[in-house]
């Protein structure tokens, strides 16, 4: 199995990045709690992308790849030419920090590392590829 | 998408949010809470029957309120969180951090006892 969808960096894609994942995972007979944190999860890592290395140009693109190499193991990718955003060279901020500095960032590298079981970055012929490995 | 209703009810300003609240409409749930903010509410009640998706762009809204609230005396609580939604509220431990309640009765209860 293996699925693509190609993306403008625009925030305003991101409902048809969510529906693309769920409907995916729905053919998948994922079930629901799992779909719901994996669809969250995903918009997370594209929103950044958009806003943090392509300044939501959506003249950029992502490319989002979804293989199911074995039973229970879930890979998406993510690819992309713009600057690398590594969530994880990011340390994640405290509750109480974000709440204190009133930051409305900072949430989404929480969730993301909460949903998914690794995530790991590289590069290919010029491309990022920042890959998220879920067993569900 | 996502469509804010307010209303006024008892006193309390009630703010209905309908459908997914992403990076690129939230945004518009934090000009609804300013507004009610601005106009003097101190109970504000978020409706969330029909709030279908909230990515961390929202929740970082509501967390982006908490200390203002504390100083200016202003009780926020959120109800009818459906399942899905209520648990990226868990992940985060943000359940802890908002109030919470079922039901609109209920919210508006722990609204009341919380301005005494």
């Amino acid at each position: 199995m293996n699925y693509r969808y190609n993306i403008g960096c625009s925030l305003s894609n991101l409902k048809g990045i969510r529906d693309f994942v769920r409907s995916t995972l729905n053919e998948n007979h994922v079930p629901e709690m799992q779909i719901s944190a994996i669809v969250l999860a995903l918009d997370e890592m594209c929103s950044n992308l958009m806003i943090h290395a392509h300044h939501c140009n959506p003249n950029h693109f992502l490319e989002l790849h979804i293989n199911h190499p074995d039973k229970g193991t879930y890979v998406f990718e993510i690819i992309d030419d713009g600057s690398v955003f590594d969530i994880n060279q990011f340390a994640e901020p405290g509750m109480d920090s974000l709440v204190h500095e009133k930051r409305k960032g900072g949430l989404g590298i929480r969730l993301v590392k909460s949903i998914m079981d690794k995530i790991e970055y590289t590069s290919e012929g010029g491309k990022n590829i920042c890959r998220l490995t879920k067993e569900v | 998408m996502v469509h804010i209703k307010r209303l006024q009810e008892n006193g309390a300003d009630i703010i209905a949010v309908i459908g997914e609240i992403d990076a690129s409409s939230s945004i518009e749930l934090d000009l609804a809470i300013a507004k009610s903010v601005g106009e003097g509410f101190k109970r504000i009640l978020v409706d969330c029957h029909a709030l279908e998706y909230i990515s961390s762009a929202g929740l970082g809204v509501f967390m982006s309120y908490i200390e203002e609230f504390r100083d200016k005396k202003i009780q926020m609580v959120l109800y009818g969180l459906k399942e899905k939604v209520i648990n990226t509220f868990e992940i985060l431990g943000l359940a802890e951090l908002l109030h919470i309640r079922e039901n609109k009765n209920e919210a508006l209860k722990l609204a009341n006892e919380l301005s005494v």
